[in-house]
This record gives C-alpha cells, sequence and structure tokens, in this order.
C-alpha cells in the first residue's frame, strides 16, 4: 500500500528505433464489399520508450496492434506497407520466421485476459509450457521459472497460485498472470491492447505502474493501445491519435496535450470532465465517428470538426510534419490549430 | 433544500442474494450485495454514487426502481414505501422513477423501431395519455433528446452507441418520471460522445426538474455531474458528503485512495503527483471481512478496525458522513488557506 510518485517522463529516445511500422494498409471483406480498416499508418517505437496509440472504437487502433504481431486473419488482410524489426519486413517474412518473431521478440498484453487464457490449464503449466517449448527447458527449470515470473509481476504466493486455474484468478491477477507470460521470453517490444481497460480503477493503477516498472528493468518499447486520454497522460512518451483508420496527429505526449494541431485531439482534451477542473458544460465534439462502412472523400472529421472550411470536404489533408521533430498533423488548418488561431 | 422533504429516500437497504445450495452442512453462502445503505435524494438534485465493480452500485440501483426486492430495508418515494404498495398505485409509482441503463445495445428490443419503443410506456400506462396525443408526446420527447424526428422508424442497430443511449434516455422520460436512476449511462460509450450524453442529461435536469442517482465509476464524470457523492465499498457506504467535500476532503481511506488512482489527462503533473496504490482486489461480498470491510486493503487499519465495524456517521464541523474509525486528516482549505 505504498505511496509512489506517477514516473516523471523519460528523456526523448536516441537511436534507432526497435519496430517501424511504414505506411501500414489494412482492407477487410464486407457484405458491402472491401473496406480500408487502417489506412497509410506509421509508427516507431524505441528502447525504453512508451508509444500510446489513442483511438475511439473503430479508429484503427487494435488492428493495427494486430499487424504487428501478424494476428489478422480473413476476412481481413494486410495491403501494404511494412512492419519492419531488427532489419527484416515482417508483413513479407515467411510463416516460420514470423513465428520466430511474434509472441517471443514482439508479445502483446489483451484486454480480456480470461479469453487470452487457456482455462484448463493451471495459470503456472500455461508459462512454463511456453518456456519448454520456446526455450527448450526442463518441465522443473520451466516451472521454477513461472512462479519466478508470476513473482516478478507481484502475484502474491505465486509459488501456490501457480497451481491454480485462470478462473481462480480476479481480474486484476489474471492481467498479471497475461503479463508474466508475455515476459516469459523476454520481448523487445511488447502491445499492451487496452490493458487496463476492463479493470477498475485501484486496480488499473497497479497495472500501470507494474507494466512501467517492468520497463524501465528490462529497457522493453511498448506500444500502448488506448481511449483513455489520462493513462496517456501518465504513462506515455510518444503519442499516435487515429481517427477513422488513419493517423491524425503525432508527437511527444506533453507537446500534443499543451497543444493539440489537430481539431480532433483538442476537442477530445476538452470533452472529458477533470478532477482538477471545474466546468458548467463539458465541451462536445458533436455527432459520431464514421463507421468503416461510410468513409468520405476529404477529412473523416470535417463533418463534426467546429473549424472545418470547404477544402476540407472535398481534400484529405496528409499528415505534415511538424516542429519540434516528431510531431505531425493531418489538419489543413494545423497551424491555426496550433497556435490556437481558431 | 435540506427543509424539503426527499423525494427519495432509501433506509437502511440490503440484499442478500443466497446460493442454490452451500456446502453439505453448511448453510448456502449468502452474497452480501446491498448491506444497509441509507440516503436522501431532493427534488432537481443528482446525487452520484461511485465504486469498483462488485460494490452493490448496481444492485442498489435495480432495488430503487423496483426491479429487485429488497431483502430488508426501505425505499421510500415521497414517502411511499416503494415496494409495499400494489396495483393502481405501484404502477404509478414506477412511472415516477425510471431507469437508464449502461448498455443501449441490449436494453433496447432490436426488434422494434424507434416510434414502438417510445409508444411502449403509454401503451403500459393506457390512462395516462389518449392515443391521439402519443404522436405528439413521441415528437416532443425525440426532440427533447435530440434524435432526428426521421430517423422514427429506424431500428436500434440503425443507430450508433450515443444515439441509441438518447432513445433510451427518451424512454425513460416519456412518462415525465421524477427520479431517473442512471446506471452507468455513459460508460460504454466513446468519449467523444460521452460528453454530449453527460450535456443532454445536464440540461434535462435544469429543463424538467429531475432528480437523478446517477451511478458510474468513472470518478471524474461522477464529479462532474453530482451535488452530493456516495462512495460504496462492498455493499456499503464508505462516504457521503457534498461533492467538494467529498472530492477535495476524503476523510475516508478508500476515497481518498481511489482518488489517487485516477489518472489525470495532463502530462504536466508527471513525477510531482503522488499516489497511494491500494494491494490486490476487493475481498468477495459473500465473505466480506469482519469489523471495516475496507481494513484488508487499508493502510491505517488498527486492531479495531477488525472488531468493531465503523458507522457511517459525520462530524460536526464537517458535514460528510464518513464510515472509519481512523479517518484521513482534514485538508486545509486551498480557498483561505
Amino acid at each position: 500500500m505504498a505511496e509512489t510518485t506517477v514516473a516523471a517522463p523519460r528523456r526523448p529516445a536516441e537511436g534507432a528505433p526497435v519496430l517501424s511500422v511504414r505506411d501500414l494498409c489494412v482492407e477487410f471483406d464486407t457484405r458491402d464489399g472491401v473496406r480500408p480498416v487502417v489506412q497509410d499508418v506509421s509508427l516507431d517505437v524505441y528502447a525504453g520508450r512508451t508509444l500510446a496509440v489513442l483511438g475511439e472504437s473503430g479508429s484503427g487502433k487494435s488492428v493495427t496492434a494486430r499487424s504487428v504481431m501478424g494476428l489478422i486473419d480473413p476476412p481481413g488482410r494486410i495491403t501494404g506497407g511494412q512492419v519492419l524489426f531488427e532489419g527484416r519486413d515482417l508483413v513479407r517474412a515467411s510463416a516460420e520466421e514470423r513465428r520466430l518473431i511474434s509472441g517471443e521478440r514482439i508479445a502483446i498484453v489483451f484486454q480480456d485476459a480470461l479469453s487470452a487464457l487457456n482455462p484448463v490449464f493451471s495459470v503456472g503449466e500455461q508459462i512454463a509450457e511456453l518456456l519448454r517449448t520456446r526455450r527448450g527447458m526442463s518441465r522443473r527449470a520451466a516451472a521454477a521459472r513461472a512462479v519466478e515470473l508470476m513473482a516478478r509481476v507481484r502475484i502474491p504466493a505465486a509459488q501456490r497460485r501457480a497451481k491454480e486455474y485462470p478462473h481462480q484468478f480476479s481480474g486484476g491477477m489474471r492481467q498479471r498472470a497475461m503479463i508474466a507470460m508475455a515476459l516469459a521470453l523476454e520481448p523487445t517490444v511488447l502491445i499492451a491492447d487496452e490493458p487496463t481497460t476492463a479493470l477498475d480503477v485501484t486496480v488499473q493503477a497497479q497495472i500501470m505502474d507494474l507494466l512501467l516498472d517492468l520497463q524501465d528493468e528490462t529497457g522493453m518499447g511498448m506500444i500502448l493501445i488506448t481511449h483513455d486520454l489520462g493513462v496517456v497522460a501518465e504513462t506515455a512518451d510518444t503519442l499516435a491519435v487515429m481517427y477513422a483508420g488513419r493517423i491524425v496527429e503525432r508527437g511527444r505526449v506533453d507537446d500534443v496535450f499543451a497543444r493539440p494541431a489537430h481539431p480532433y485531439t483538442r476537442g477530445l482534451l476538452h470533452s472529458i470532465p477533470r478532477l482538477d477542473r471545474e466546468e458548467e458544460a463539458l465541451w462536445a465534439i458533436p455527432g459520431s465517428p464514421p463507421t468503416v462502412l461510410n468513409r468520405v472523400t476529404g477529412c473523416a472529421f470535417a463533418g463534426r470538426c467546429d473549424v472545418a472550411v470547404d477544402l476540407c470536404t472535398t481534400s484529405r489533408p496528409e499528415l505534415a510534419e511538424l516542429r519540434p521533430a516528431g510531431r505531425a498533423s493531418a489538419c489543413h488548418r494545423h497551424e491555426e490549430v496550433l497556435h490556437g488561431r481558431v | 433544500m435540506a427543509a424539503s422533504e426527499p423525494v427519495l429516500s432509501v433506509e437502511n437497504l440490503t440484499r442478500h442474494f443466497t446460493g442454490r445450495r452451500g456446502l453439505p452442512g453448511r448453510p448456502a453462502p449468502a452474497v452480501r450485495a446491498v448491506d444497509g445503505v441509507s440516503f436522501q435524494l431532493h427534488a432537481g438534485e443528482t446525487l452520484g454514487i461511485v465504486g469498483e465493480s462488485g460494490c452493490g452500485k448496481s444492485t442498489l440501483a435495480r432495488m430503487i426502481v423496483g426491479l429487485e426486492t429488497p431483502t430488508s430495508g426501505v425505499v421510500r418515494f415521497r414517502g411511499t414505501d416503494v415496494h409495499s404498495v400494489r396495483g393502481r398505485q405501484a404502477r404509478e409509482l414506477r412511472r415516477r422513477v425510471q431507469i437508464v441503463l449502461q448498455d443501449p445495445y441490449t436494453s433496447l428490443n432490436p426488434r422494434r423501431t424507434v416510434r414502438e419503443l417510445l409508444r411502449q410506456p403509454f401503451e403500459i400506462h393506457r390512462d395516462l395519455l389518449p392515443r391521439k396525443q402519443q404522436a405528439a408526446r413521441i415528437a416532443e420527447l425525440v426532440e427533447l433528446v435530440g434524435l432526428d424526428p426521421d430517423h422514427l422508424d429506424r431500428y436500434p442497430f440503425q443507430f450508433s452507441g450515443g444515439q441509441r443511449q438518447r432513445i433510451g434516455i427518451a424512454r425513460a422520460l416519456a412518462l415525465s418520471p421524477d427520479v431517473i436512476v442512471c446506471d452507468e449511462p455513459v460508460s460504454a460509450l466513446d468519449v467523444s460522445i460521452q460528453a454530449q450524453v453527460v450535456n443532454l442529461f445536464q440540461r434535462l435536469q435544469r429543463e424538467l426538474g429531475l432528480a437523478y442517482v446517477f451511478i458510474a465509476h468513472d470518478l471524474s464524470v461522477v464529479r462532474h455531474i453530482s451535488d452530493r457523492v456516495g462512495v460504496m465499498y462492498l455493499g456499503k457506504l464508505a462516504e457521503l458528503g457534498s461533492r467538494r467535500d467529498v472530492y477535495d476532503n476524503p476523510r475516508h481511506p478508500y476515497t481518498s485512495a481511489l482518488l489517487s488512482a485516477v489518472p489525470m489527462p495532463d502530462p504536466q503533473l508527471r513525477g510531482r503527483r503522488t499516489r497511494r496504490l491500494l494491494e490486490g482486489d476487493p475481498p468477495s461480498p459473500v465473505d466480506p471481512p469482519s469489523g471495516c470491510r475496507f481494513r484488508t486493503r487499508c493502510w491505517r487499519a488498527t486492531d479495531e478496525c477488525a472488531t468493531v465495524e465503523p458507522l457511517l456517521a459525520g462530524d460536526d464541523r464537517h458535514r460528510q458522513a464518513f464510515a472509519c474509525h481512523h479517518p484521513m486528516p482534514v485538508q486545509a482549505d486551498p480557498a483561505t488557506a
């Protein structure tokens, strides 16, 4: 029951990214024809740093995460772009190469740990099995290592709990078990897909604290998929905001929160009630996000935007690079938005 | 406001769920979902109820609107015990206290159009409105919640989550209630839609004088919308008071820990804000801890907490009530300090 300080921001990353997504495009077959779900998404993940991908339902954030893991199955498919990891393009890698990388060098933690764990094996057995098949460890050594990993993610009485089954774990403990499993093979990159969305706020705080500590210990790069602006502000270093399948803004978290350069980001930041602020009425973005089925020409946000002009409905703004380096916005009026002139 | 008669009064409300059978030779275990909750709600007021999953807040909501029968305790609407009346009088009371549920995806019949969904309340309460006036009332409701009148003949699946929640709200408003119990009404909605629906609730309250019991796990939303706030833990109220008192000056350690766990959407606070991390999860309501239910996670707990259950009580100087033997110290008011 410790008092902890919300982790201070880290220095900007130096050197080359450990994982780069370049111009990723993903399509899904629907009853109404082929629909683009992710378009031209580029991301860089650095060692020891966290990139948050922020978006609402249908924004394409989870599909992006799954693409990196090679988890896109029909009716979906990757139609373009690259996922560059350790000198290889995972999109074009052979099935065998992929198998060695995803799950091992790149691991993922899902929102719903109960459906991701196997109900008929004990938690300890599931972690141990991974170590035996992927690391060739003996049964005994793998079991001992599984207990170590469970202790490391702060599961109390790990020795005893390793013998228990997923249904005997609470939501928070299951999420810890998932994290232990993801860390078992010492990944270079961890993808956390809404890792705390299903959890209560006191448990969410524990899990995010744990993930940041583990990142400091291991130096792994992290992609945090979330819709929660508070979680982004407290844990991420850089941020990519997705809307209707595209990145509409990216940059360092403190930069983007202090001076958003896209009206959607700005609207989101205004629309949430805050514990440290009093407002009469909340700022509300009108309308609702376009679904995959009714994507429009021009800017996908134009219909809900408070500063849209005629150009926005006819021409789609490219993601333009801004300063400082790494900052970008896909808005025709990004300069004005950035400087608060509109 | 305190002088007026409350529109809703909940007195020592309790709901235990008993399992079909227990272990041989032992009584069936009871889930003490709600265990002695009391509060009053005044006209035009919003009482927020916060708490984590399993704290009993949804069972409380269902008992208030009569969807669940209390094991003991009373829910009074303007003085009348909601659960003891029958027939016509019961129907009349039900009409005055409505509920809006979390999930607009499952709480609306998918095979009925919006028009049919909104007509249903008048079919159940036939004496309320002559048939001829129903169409006009439905049009009025649709306008009130900001739905497109041209979409009345659409089905729920043709609407987005936010619009579906508007349909749910319109239905709750149909019979002109005095109280709406909102059970996690914005939790399933996207961030950009949440604000629209929260603003709608506030506008309707101003225009119609509604009183809300607003149940949610999102502490920021509850703070924004509430006049008073109750914090629930394992079936009991840990703290109850004005929004300002509870949020700015939490006295129960659980309230304090809960507030400190909320991530702030401000990166400037990083490295400066401290937080108290609670260990573990809330214990099971089947077998709650003796004494204070929070003691197993509480850093201030003493032996006394295991043996003597603290009762919800206020102190003289500070109006909020809290159930704790070792309350958090009163913070200096930043406005006067």
